[in-house]
């Protein structure tokens, strides 16, 4: 590393882990002391009980212990179960609650990704009361689940989400549902009784759940459609927790496979229920209540991933640092003593890519828990604005949203220019209309959601994979710092539950296509070429070509046919589709860190604790932010260029294929006008009479039409220069920056 | 006792212990290394004699928590954050270095004119509280010049336990040679105490706390006073963090009498 040394000579860097002052920045809690508070909170559950259990080899059974169960006290204590509730039902913090969850989710997954699941799963089973809840439904489960205070003599109660059915549903279709409800009694003037089967599958909580949000179909004509049920353990009929899901992963959450078969008064569905005709039509059906839930929760998911990527820097670098310590011929002077591995430039660039990845996915991700902070209320208010103007029904609502994103488009377009050139009185008129707010929010939370779950646990897993390797053959056993192996297996089902990998790219190659948010998008790529004018060194040049480049591939391949005339950009063509999708999540990610770098260095400086390290900070993260974009753009150059030609047939030497080559007649008789021509061509495709052709590779393919698509391409390459420097002086600065004496948790 | 103790707790900062502290003079004398970038945590000592004054509160209604805290108030802040989850108090805030190279006597001098300062503060039923050495330095002289400084006479050092009567009065056990402990009456309030462990667990935590502790810290690090107390005029010959000697073994399901049998050894030498 002697060279890199050289160049970083003269920049101050990275001098210690990037601490609480620096993430409440990046991340934008730092006016947010409640906030910091429940992740101060969190950490010590985390890095005290949860890590505790871990190291005793909790983790070794998927039973759920009497040792396990202890976490959910710790998590009452701490305020982990609380935080979810609103201050009138028991809870302790007003207002939207996505980074508040996210940020739990992030602390406990730091040490364990399962105690993370186990503490948002009774979340989950609340979500859609907390989301679609009546009021009725609100305040009689809500505030039972706050954990009983001092002098109180209840049980808590616990929620799960039953949705997931074994096979063969499982997992593969949302909208197909086994399990039923009918209509066990219904009486003259009186409340319905329902009859409900469910069987579940991979449900979590359910050693200790009381009660359960089920999702059923109707298997009665007196029953219109599909809802959620509140189910409770003391219902007639069976309540059985049923087997323990044999999980190799979190280990920490409880998973049982649980079967109901109970009777439940109507008033248990949730959102309510209207009697139309004899039939009862809930107001809500299952898909809509778990669009619902599913679009917020899924953020804090993609967080565990990103919180395991960040925790696996401390121990990596002390392991690299001190491999070859302790040996005979060691000298503490010498280098081999003081940096260890961290002499070889492959390790340090390697631990540069999980660190980059691990701050990008968290970047992603707290920047959707921010926008869903923001787009809740605007939902609220959306659904009031609605009512108030008497508009009902999914067809009605559509038609009026289909006319306000013209005017949302008109908004984001505004908005995007400088004050002083927009019409002031338009502006502000569309930035007081409710709707028009919340369908700018829509489109991008529609996209950041599944975007954050796909990236972050999807290339999360295969990092977590570099984290374990960093760590030779101490990554595998029991006694390697930081459960690095726990978390590399975590990771797998964080990318699988609450909808794998396929789910999310298949929502992505619909929601990305929204006018809205591409308008929105290009508005993104001309806001990061302004910030490479100022700040070059961060790589925003290079990601907003990419994302120029990303923006004419999906606009071409809408368009564009294969070499069988068949369309591209479709639904059933996932070769296409989603390629696309992963594109635009690696897009997201860059764009997010570059954001979050930036606004570290315009409000670090503030911060008396960082003044003395601010410029080295700034520093760290503009070279992290142009090696991640240095790879960004590499997986977007290819992804785009082998959608954009790769459905070309490639010609061959065939005289209906070679419509581009010369005929060796054409050159012959060219020559006698410019001479000199048949010299020139040598090399170049040439048939002969005969059909005989030059030796080459074959002939070349035509790019007629994707002139525009080079030229970026082309640009986009230029503009990577610098992206390895700066890897360089990354790695450079994990072998100086401190670290503490010992990982502040148990092994 | 009647109408409660007024219960005031100093407390500082130190660094986290777990991280790496490297001695380096700096532009205003010794100084650790990154010290501000360090993540910190309440002073331990400091960290038990809170909870003992909250445990003491809470016995006795109508008492009342001050702590006065003298660390860089951004700092001080972030360590709040855990603290507030604890135990209800009232934040003092004085900014100023939490450094171990701070001169005892300034830091002193500072704390006792905070507590001097609290309005309504009735002497009477004053009982200061802190820990009897700092991590940070240890050299155990700040809380006895407190005491000087506010005319308190009655002072304790190393204290582990604290029984009040309903009369006012308290039984004081403090730590002496050979690992026992010597028993005081105390006729009442004003006295201090420096604690050393005390006996009490960490308080759990207690979100609703939190939150209404921490509705009265911001505007308190927000007016914090800037302190004087440093190191000016003291001189340092050397600086250097105390050896470490680690010789770990992992030994598994060996008897208690045989763990006891090599330590003995290996104090002996």
């Amino acid at each position: 590393m002697e060279k890199t040394a050289e160049r970083t000579a003269e920049k101050p860097t990275l001098r210690t882990l990037p601490g609480d002052d620096v993430r409440q920045i990046m991340w934008r809690f730092a006016d947010r002391f409640d906030l910091q508070m429940v992740a101060q909170s969190v950490r010590a559950v985390a890095r005290g009980p949860v890590a505790q259990l871990v190291a005793n080899g909790a983790r070794n059974t998927h039973e759920w212990t009497p040792e396990k169960n202890t976490l959910l006290e710790a998590f009452d204590q701490a305020g982990i179960t609380a935080a979810f509730m609103e201050p009138e039902e028991g809870g302790y913090i007003a207002g939207p609650k996505n980074l508040l969850l996210a940020l739990i989710a992030f602390e406990l997954a730091w040490v364990d990704a399962g105690a993370a699941t186990s503490s948002l799963a009774g979340n989950l089973g609340l979500s859609p009361i907390h989301e679609c809840g009546t009021p009725e439904q609100k305040a009689t489960y809500m505030p039972r689940c706050i954990p009983a205070q001092p002098g109180e003599d209840r049980k808590t109660m616990r929620a799960a989400f039953a949705l997931t059915e074994p096979i063969p549903f499982v997992g593969v279709d949302t909208g197909v549902l086994a399990g039923k409800v009918r209509v066990s009694e219904w009486k003259e003037g009186e409340e319905p009784i329902l009859h409900v089967e469910k069987r579940g599958r991979f449900i979590t909580g359910m050693d200790f759940a009381s009660i359960v949000t089920a999702a059923v179909d109707s298997d009665d004509e007196r029953i219109k459609g599909s809802c959620l049920v509140i189910l409770e353990e003391d219902d007639e009929g069976t309540w059985d927790r049923g087997a323990a899901t044999m999980k190799m992963v979190h280990q920490l959450s409880s998973t049982r496979d649980p079967v109901f078969n109970l009777k439940v008064p109507a008033s248990r569905i949730v959102g309510g229920y209207t009697v139309k005709d004899g039939k009862i039509i809930p107001n809500l059906s299952h898909s809509e209540v778990i669009e619902s839930v599913f679009r917020r929760t899924r953020v804090t998911v993609g967080l565990m991933t990103a919180a395991k990527l960040l925790s696996a820097v401390e121990p990596v670098i002390r392991y690299q640092r001190q491999r070859f310590r302790g040996g005979a011929a060691d000298n503490p002077e010498s280098p081999r003593y003081q940096l260890g591995i961290q002499m070889k430039e492959d390790a340090l660039h390697r631990l540069v890519d999980v660190w980059v990845a691990g701050e990008a996915a968290a970047s992603l991700g707290f920047a959707a828990a921010r926008l869903f902070d923001e787009f809740d209320p605007m939902e609220k208010l959306k659904d009031q604005v609605l009512r108030e103007r008497g508009i009902e029904g999914r067809r009605a609502i559509l038609k009026t949203m289909k006319k306000a994103e013209k005017l949302a488009v008109e908004y984001v377009q505004l908005a995007a220019k400088p004050e002083s050139e927009r019409d002031a009185a338009r502006y502000e008129e569309l930035k007081a209309d409710v709707l028009v707010q919340y369908l700018v929010l829509e489109s991008a939370a529609n996209v950041y959601c599944p975007a954050c779950k796909l990236w972050n646990t999807g290339h999360g897993a295969d990092m977590m994979r570099q984290a374990v390797s960093l760590m030779g053959g101490y990554g595998i056993t029991e006694d390697c710092p930081g459960f690095l192996f726990h978390k590399w297996m975590d990771a797998q089902l964080e990318a699988t539950y609450e909808g794998p990998e396929a789910v999310q790219r298949r929502q992505l190659s619909v929601t990305m296509l929204s006018p809205l948010f591409l308008e929105q998008f290009r508005i993104w790529t001309r806001e990061m070429r302004a910030i490479s004018n100022l700040r070059p060194l961060t790589g925003a040049c290079a990601l907003a070509t990419a994302m120029e480049l990303w923006m004419w591939s999906v606009q071409h391949l809408q368009e564009a046919k294969d070499a069988d005339g068949n369309k591209l950009y479709n639904s059933a063509r996932h070769g296409v589709t989603f390629p696309l999708a992963d594109a635009l999540s690696w897009l997201l990610a860059s764009r997010s860190l570059v954001l979050d770098a930036l606004e570290l260095e315009a409000r670090g400086p503030e911060n008396p604790n960082l003044a003395e390290g601010i410029e080295g900070l700034v520093n760290f993260y503009r070279d992290m932010c142009h090696t991640h974009i240095g790879e960004t753009v590499g997986v977007v150059g290819k992804i785009c260029t082998e959608l954009v030609v790769g459905y070309n047939r490639h010609p061959e030497w065939k005289r209906e294929d070679c419509t581009t080559c010369y005929c060796q007649q054409e050159v012959d008789n060219l020559e006698s006008i410019i001479p000199g021509l048949a010299a020139s061509v040598v090399g170049a495709d040439v048939i002969g009479d005969d059909d005989s052709h030059p030796v080459k590779a074959g002939p070349c393919a035509s790019f007629r039409g994707m002139e525009r698509f080079a030229r970026i391409r082309q640009r986009m390459d230029g503009c990577l220069t610098g992206c390895r420097i700066a890897k360089d002086r990354a790695a450079q600065a994990l072998t100086e920056v401190m670290i503490p004496e010992a990982l502040d948790y148990p092994q | 006792m009647t109408g409660g103790f007024q219960i005031v707790v100093c407390g500082g900062i130190v660094p986290n212990p777990l991280q790496t502290l490297e001695p380096i003079t700096g532009p205003s004398g010794p100084a650790l290394k990154n010290e501000a970038m360090l993540p910190a945590v309440l002073d331990p000592w400091a960290w038990h004699a809170l909870f003992e004054a909250a445990n003491l509160a809470k016995q006795n209604p109508g008492s009342k928590v001050w702590l006065v805290a003298l660390a860089p108030k951004a700092k001080l802040q972030q360590v709040v954050m855990t603290i507030a989850q604890k135990v209800p108090f009232e934040l003092i805030a004085i900014d100023g270095p939490a450094s171990g190279f701070a001169e005892s006597a300034d830091v002193a001098e500072e704390l006792a004119a905070a507590i001097e300062a609290i309005p309504g503060l009735d002497k009477s039923k004053l009982l200061v509280f802190g820990g009897w050495e700092s991590a940070s330095r240890g050299a155990g002289t700040t809380m006895q010049m407190v005491g000087e400084k506010l005319g308190i006479v009655d002072q304790f050092q190393g204290v582990d336990e604290l029984k009040a009567a309903p009369d006012g009065s308290f039984e004081v056990l403090e730590r002496i040679e050979g690992g026992r402990h010597q028993v005081s009456t105390c006729a009442g309030a004003p006295a201090l105490l420096g604690w050393a462990t005390g006996n009490l667990p960490e308080p759990p935590n207690n979100p609703q706390v939190g939150m209404a502790n921490m509705r009265g810290v911001m505007p308190a690090l927000q007016k914090a006073k800037p302190a004087k107390a440093g190191a000016n005029g003291a001189t340092y010959a050397s600086v250097a963090l105390p050896q470490q000697r680690r010789a770990t073994r992992i030994v598994k399901d060996t008897p208690v009498e045989e763990i006891a049998r090599e330590i003995a050894a290996w104090i002996k030498g």
